[in-house]
């Protein structure tokens, strides 16, 4: 029997070490191991773990072989505990020798965001420089966008012809960062339709962004001197439904027959099915999304499309004012220097330097 | 003020929920699921403003006898008629809420999405019809893909599934990384004007 132990022995996992699960809220303690030696012979590893000052062992999970760590996520951050991993062959269990005493606690930084802040702080001072720098009133340069000069003219169309304009906000709730855009675009269409004194339906999907396009439309009503013609009527809220609203707004597309559509927000699969609808009723259509899949929908559909960022610069482009001009530029110098990372980036790589590595980056 | 309270909360909320980010500690996720909470009610009450909404205007379109009409009574007796059966026979699995819900709803709403085929196919020959440099590319690119995605495609050229496939993953992929780049700046830059107080037009404009 003895002889038959030492033939069949296992070697047991080596190393073990125990730390509190770094960037966390807490009550999360990692394990890490060295393989054992006959680790292509036995079945799995199985994780024990002693609650000081308590030293009975129990059985807290197992992870099949060639894994070297395991996650106890059931930990109370005033305790303190010590595990053992033992490699399991058929009915044999060969333990380790006991981890360190580990105490789990929450962080009050997260580094592996670090870069996300870095961002936004250096984001920050770009905004601010350019910002002030357009308060001083120096001419700052942003180029031509169609979809966004199209708007005079689309607006104009529908007053002449005496027909309303539609304007979809996406169907993204108000979370969506293209939703706000939206409902920045909508501020300045709306400005333009008191203007003209022409009709306006506002589609909505979401009953906050509902709440919130209603105001945007009153406020520009008012801001232009006209809150007598705003009209409750002209926002309205369809259904939750996604093709349900698709639905509604064709119909709402083929009985009112609007003269000009604005699709611009977040929009899915049935962007198609409302641009379509609107390009066969003979409407001018302006869209925009930072949808990537949705896009080439609305190019191959509508008359003129905000790609991607150019739907967040919308707002500052057509009220020409000043600061938020200040705040495109930051936005360009932004992407420039994201350019000119990349370009380092990729050159380092063909020299085999990993400097993410080398700054500890995760 | 009317102006001065949304602005100053939406600095705070801002502000603070950029710090929750950071910040993995109970406290901060805490926070974090309370103003989500919050977000929740708010939502609740909206969607009460909404639905009277709703009922406003189709009922003003029935009384004034407007175009379609009739539409507008099929949507009331519906809305009404689903929130008594969901209010008196609950919203269970086995419930005439979800017989109605999947027999009814879920099939009109996979119809409308089936004629996404009809209108991509609309869409395409617009698209592809070749006027313009651009178009012609489209054209191309789109040929090549199509053919070299379908089985008789290797047929053709044994390499026109891998030329097919690098279209995709290079030129495309690389455009629509590019694409990206922009919307997640503009995402930060929306979101920071509007924390910042830089953006108004969400209250009407500038002053």
């Amino acid at each position: 029997m003895a002889f038959l132990l030492l033939i069949f022995s296992i070697a047991p996992p080596t190393n073990i070490t125990a730390i509190d699960k770094p960037n966390d809220a807490g009550s999360a303690i990692v394990i890490k191991w060295g393989l054992s030696e006959d680790d292509e012979a036995i079945e799995k590893y199985v994780i024990f773990r002693s609650t000081l000052p308590d030293t009975m062992r129990e059985k807290i999970g197992s992870i099949i072989r060639g894994n070297n760590s395991f996650e106890d996520d059931n930990t109370d951050d005033k305790k303190q505990y010590i595990y053992i991993v033992a490699a399991v062959k058929d009915d044999a269990t060969f333990y380790s020798t006991p981890s360190d005493i580990v105490q789990s606690s929450p962080q009050f930084f997260n580094t592996g965001r670090t870069n996300i802040l870095v961002c936004i702080l250096v984001f920050i001072i770009l905004l601010v420089f350019f910002v002030q720098r357009a308060r001083m009133g120096k001419k700052l340069f942003v180029r031509k966008i169609p979809g966004l000069d199209a708007v005079e003219e689309a607006v104009g169309r529908a007053t002449e012809m005496g027909k309303p304009i539609l304007y979809v906000p996406g169907l993204g709730d108000i979370d969506w960062t293209a939703t706000i855009a939206s409902m920045n675009i909508l501020g300045e269409v709306a400005k333009k339709i008191a203007r003209y004194d022409t009709p306006i339906i506002v589609a909505n999907r979401w009953s906050v962004v509902y709440t919130v396009s209603k105001e945007v439309v009153r406020e520009a009503f008012i801001e232009e001197g006209r809150p007598d013609k705003f009209k409750e009527d002209y926002v309205r809220y369809l259904t939750e439904a996604q093709f349900g609203f698709a639905a509604a707004v064709n119909g709402i597309m083929l009985r009112e027959q609007p003269a000009t559509n604005f699709f611009i927000g977040r929009f899915w699969a049935e962007s198609l099915i409302m641009a379509e609808t609107g390009t066969q009723t003979g409407a001018i259509q302006i869209a925009g999304s930072d949808s990537v899949l949705q896009l080439p929908f609305f190019v191959a559909s509508c008359d003129y499309t905000l790609i991607g960022e150019e739907l967040y610069a919308a707002s500052a482009y057509l009220s020409h004012e000043p600061l938020l001009m200040g705040s495109l530029k930051a936005q360009d110098y932004g992407k420039l220097i994201v350019f000119v990372i990349l370009i380092l980036f990729t050159l380092l790589s063909f020299f085999d330097i990993d400097l993410l590595h080398l700054l500890g980056v995760q | 003020m009317k102006r001065r309270i949304p602005l100053i909360i939406c600095f705070s909320i801002g502000i603070l929920m950029i710090i929750q980010f950071m910040i993995p500690h109970p406290i901060s996720s805490e926070f974090g699921s309370t103003v989500n909470k919050w977000y929740i009610v708010l939502a609740a009450f909206a969607l009460v403003l909404a639905i009277g909404n709703l009922i406003r205007h189709h009922s003003t379109k029935i009384r004034r006898k407007n175009t379609n009409w009739p539409y507008s009574i099929v949507t009331l007796a519906s809305m009404v008629a689903m929130s008594i059966i969901g209010f008196a026979g609950g919203v269970d699995p086995k419930s005439l809420y979800q017989t109605i819900y999947l027999n009814v709803l879920a099939p009109l709403g996979s119809t409308m999405f089936a004629l996404l085929a009809y209108y991509m196919a609309s869409a395409a020959y617009r698209s592809f019809r070749a006027r313009s440099l651009e178009a012609t590319l489209l054209l191309a690119a789109a040929f090549i893909v199509m053919i070299g995605f379908m089985p008789f495609g290797q047929y053709i050229s044994p390499r026109l599934p891998a030329f097919a496939e690098w279209i995709m993953k290079v030129p495309n992929m690389a455009s629509q990384r590019g694409i990206m780049f922009g919307v997640a700046f503009g995402s930060i830059a929306t979101a920071l004007k509007i924390i910042l107080g830089i953006e108004r037009s969400w209250l009407g404009g500038k002053k």
